[in-house]
């Protein structure tokens, strides 16, 4: 049975969730490849739903408005109330990224924070419907792909975010329609024959008609707007509601491959094109995520599993998103924020805001995370965060007058406390010549080279050398890549 | 190499690190001017013209800015939020500005303004950020590109050109960069101001690590250093070129005016960027709108107004043109909350340059509505076409994808 080295335990734990700790590495080292994925699995069985912070339930802007309307609150407390909602959705934001940052559970938030860009979705002030849709992918992050597919197209938020409210018998909405078949399962052909016609998708418009939701925030299936006629989608005809979209769209062997090369994109290698053994084992991986009806754990298990996944072509291959890169640094040495505002200024900054993702393809990732200043502001992150620095950046803001309590002042003043007794810790028995290399194991995808030994040379008596250097080793561009 | 290039490699543009004396700059702006028409490469020849695009985020409400005064369906949809007759800053007949925008008057008394009317595209988005990714992307309302309009237009003009990059062709003036101004292979330079952004290049750190060469590990490492080194080389250039450079002209001591000052320098300091971004944000007024409106759009037009002052000081008007457009226009009715909810077509402004200047087309026709909305006759990207065709000199339909008839205003 084939033994995981560190390097490679650094690999899988950085792919597979948000980087391993220095004991997590110490622990693991020397299991079989198998057993190491397995624990990964096991720390991540468990789900638990992300709540709002006092159990009040917070009044959403429609209701507040009506309040307003029929005279029960004035127009000064129907902005608190707004303003309120607002806040809730930023709370939702950086709870979710403690999940992320946390000792368990890792390869479950990476597994959602994938299905979020997959499954687009942005609302503003509805921090109910965010809630609900958030700990829906995060429910069904690792499990059956079809079930996560019908769960998330029946959550509020992304009825309203495709306006499915609107989508009528005789007057159809086909945003919904559209975007479930180009995005969420079986996307455009590059070549070939298209996947889907015009036709397909307003006919399964129709077919999603009377999918709605209540004010309460529950799905609602609304018979007296639906369509019940005859609709012929990708060769069949039928009465069809939306389930039986659904379900034809998960029938189609183009949603598997769709689904397996985002992923493998995701987790294996995000180069733009393939060469042919890689095509070859995507179409094998889509083919067995077929023939599994959909088994989202399972496939990820053969990923992590395969020895491919720890070839010199895929280790360091992925450039961090700005969320990947928070959680990560927050992961690796035990870092809690003081106040929620700095982790959406980071986020903000570098392009990354949880629960707003651009548009509804997602974000781009890869290359795009990178420009003159975003990867200035990476290199200086650990230090901002470390140090608790005042920093001299501002985010741009977006113009919405409802994000703006994002945008709140105090975004830039980081106060932070960092674990560098347990970080260190793992390293008591590491000789001082050790120890950079050590560090790299633990946190750069390859060796170092000489240039950076020399950066990371420590003057005479240096205090904490450990910290110092891991700093130093956080600010490198190979600290952006895993 | 030709002329132009020659004059500029050899007695000026390297003696940046020296204090040049200010008739020897002049004669390195004629000499740009004066060869940069003729340095043919393709058909279509650079210009060694400036753009400078100033970006109202929130969706600044059009019909308060460019008012349609003798129209009662106006006054009608806005009882409370409409501005007067008699306040209203007339251009012609039809339309004047808001009162608040006094020196956009003035420049249009100087014939260096130009308003576009009705300016958007086919099935608008009403979501900021959705319709903010269109008119940054210059994308289709259905298409989701990753490439700004800028940012290609940076592609093909660095393409071909090893070293390019280290002098920014594009520059925004902020921390961040945003989406239209990131290309395929090329990025702009955000710096907010050219001292800020060099000393962030410094020290020992960042310095070692822009001149190592990484293993060559997989493509993503040798981007990541190419960009850092590229980023320290273009704000060591850009600080060695503007830090000689200070304006006499006294801009309005708030956000825009300090970054559109910083443009100016950056333009009288003979960088070689041709595109310039700035934003101002907070145009979003679903409550209380004239007020906050009014604030905004003062700064806007003391800030565009002393910047165009300064490039006529200058001697810059002919070179230098400024467009300013917003993501949306606003609702013809206004809301329960003397504000207004998001909208569709908007005007968009280009002051400078050379040509005529004018109301370009007619106000929105307030009969003709969808759902309460304007209806688009232009498209933003006929005028990105024509600023890039006609005032860059660059093959417009190869960056926008598509040909747009262009408007024949520059």
């Amino acid at each position: 049975m084939q033994r995981i080295r560190a390097a490679q335990l650094r690999h899988l734990y950085s792919r597979a969730g948000f980087g391993a700790t220095p004991v997590q590495l110490e622990q693991s080292t020397g299991q079989s490849v198998r057993a190491a994925v397995q624990q990964l699995f096991t720390d991540s069985q468990a789900f638990t739903p992300l709540v709002l912070a006092d159990g009040e339930p917070l009044m959403e802007k429609k209701e507040a408005k009506q309040l307003m309307k029929a005279g029960q609150i004035d127009r000064m407390a129907l902005r608190e109330k707004i303003r309120e909602a607002a806040l809730a959705q930023r709370d939702i934001n950086v709870d979710w990224v403690d999940q992320m940052a946390g000792q368990k559970g890792a390869l479950r938030e990476k597994m959602a924070l994938f299905w979020h860009s997959h499954f687009a979705c942005r609302i503003n002030q509805r921090p109910r419907l965010m809630l609900n849709y958030v700990n829906t992918l995060r429910q069904h992050a690792l499990g059956n792909f079809g079930e996560l597919l019908l769960a998330v197209s029946k959550t509020p938020a992304m009825l309203q975010f495709l306006n499915n409210q609107q989508n009528r018998k005789g007057a159809p909405n086909e945003n919904f329609a559209r975007e479930v078949m180009e995005l969420f399962t079986l996307g455009k052909a590059v070549s070939g024959p298209p996947h889907y016609t015009e036709h397909d998708v307003k006919e399964a418009a129709r077919a999603f008609t009377g999918w709605g939701f209540t004010l309460e925030g529950e799905f609602v299936f609304r018979a007296n707007t639906h369509d019940e006629g005859e609709k012929t989608i990708l060769g069949n005809t039928g009465p069809y509601r939306g389930e039986d979209v659904i379900a034809m769209l998960l029938k189609d062997q183009n949603t598997a491959r769709h689904i397996t090369t985002k992923l493998y994109r995701a987790f294996v290698n995000e180069t733009a094109t393939f060469d042919k053994t890689e095509q070859q084992r995507i179409d094998k991986l889509a083919d067995r995520f077929y023939a599994s009806n959909y088994d989202i754990g399972a496939l990820m298990e053969s990923i992590f599993t395969a020895d491919w996944f720890y070839d010199d072509h895929n280790v360091g291959a992925h450039i961090k998103s700005p969320v990947e890169l928070l959680a990560g640094i927050r992961h690796l040495v035990g870092v809690t924020f003081s106040e929620p505002q700095p982790q959406v200024f980071i986020q903000r900054t570098l392009g990354q805001l949880l629960l707003y993702p651009p548009n509804v393809a997602g974000w781009a990732g890869g290359r795009n995370w990178i420009d003159s200043s975003s990867l200035l502001f990476r290199m200086k992150l650990p230090d901002y965060i470390f140090k608790n620095a005042n920093v001299a950046v501002q985010a741009k803001e977006d113009g919405d007058v409802n994000v703006q309590p994002f945008e709140r002042k105090g975004g830039n003043k980081f106060t932070t406390q960092v674990d560098w007794a347990g970080f260190e810790a793992a390293f008591a028995k590491t000789t001082p010549a050790q120890l950079p290399d050590a560090l790299a194991t633990c946190l750069l995808p390859w060796p170092l080279t000489p240039d950076q030994r020399t950066l990371l040379t420590q003057p005479a008596g240096a205090t904490n050398p450990i910290r110092q250097m891991a700093t130093t080793m956080m600010s490198f561009p190979e600290f952006q890549l895993c | 190499m030709n002329r132009r290039n020659f004059l500029q490699q050899s007695a000026f543009a390297t003696a940046g690190t020296m204090l040049i004396p200010s008739f020897l700059k002049a004669f390195e702006t004629q000499a740009k001017g004066l060869f940069g028409a003729t340095g043919a490469i393709s058909s279509i020849a650079p210009t060694g013209k400036i753009l400078v695009v100033v970006q109202l985020s929130g969706g600044n409400d059009g019909l308060n800015t460019v008012v349609p005064y003798r129209n009662d369906i106006y006054y009608r949809e806005r009882p409370s939020i409409a501005i007067k007759p008699e306040q209203v800053l007339t251009l012609n007949d039809e339309v004047g500005l808001n009162p608040a925008l006094a020196p956009l008057r003035a420049l249009y008394d100087d014939g260096l303004l130009t308003v576009i009317n009705n300016v958007g595209y086919p099935n608008p988005d009403r979501s900021h950020f959705r319709s903010m990714d269109i008119w940054q992307t210059a994308s289709n309302s259905d298409q989701y590109l990753q490439t700004g309009w800028v940012g290609r237009y940076l592609d093909a003009a660095c393409e071909g050109k090893p070293g390019a990059a280290n002098r920014p062709k594009a520059i925004e003036v902020d921390d961040t960069l945003s989406l239209s101004m990131k290309g395929r292979g090329q990025n702009a330079l955000a710096l907010i101001d050219a001292k800020k952004l060099f000393n962030q290049t410094r020290g020992n750190l960042v310095e070692t690590l822009a001149a190592t060469k990484p293993d060559p590990h997989h493509g993503d490492v040798a981007y990541l250093y190419k960009t850092l080194a590229e980023t320290t080389s273009s704000a060591a250039y850009v600080y060695d070129k503007a830090k000689v450079t200070h304006t006499q002209t006294t801009y309005p001591n708030h956000e825009l005016g300090n970054r559109l000052k910083t443009v100016s320098e950056l333009i009288q300091s003979g960088v070689e960027t041709q595109v310039y971004y700035v934003s101002i944000s907070g145009f979003d007024t679903h409550f209380n709108q004239p007020g906050q409106q009014e604030r905004l759009l003062k700064q806007y037009g003391e800030a565009v107004g002393t910047f165009m002052q300064d490039m006529k000081t200058a001697g810059r008007t002919q070179d230098v043109l400024l467009m300013t457009f917003s993501e949306f226009g606003r609702r013809v009715k206004q809301n329960a909350s003397n504000g207004t909810d998001h909208g569709t077509a908007n005007n968009v402004f280009l002051i400078g340059g050379a040509g005529n200047r004018k109301v370009f087309n007619p106000a929105p026709a307030l009969t003709d509505l969808d759902e309460g909305d304007l209806r688009y006759t232009v498209d933003f990207r006929s005028i990105y076409a024509t600023l890039l065709h006609d005032w860059l000199g660059t093959d417009d339909a190869a960056i926008l994808g598509q040909k747009f008839d262009r408007l024949g205003l520059v």
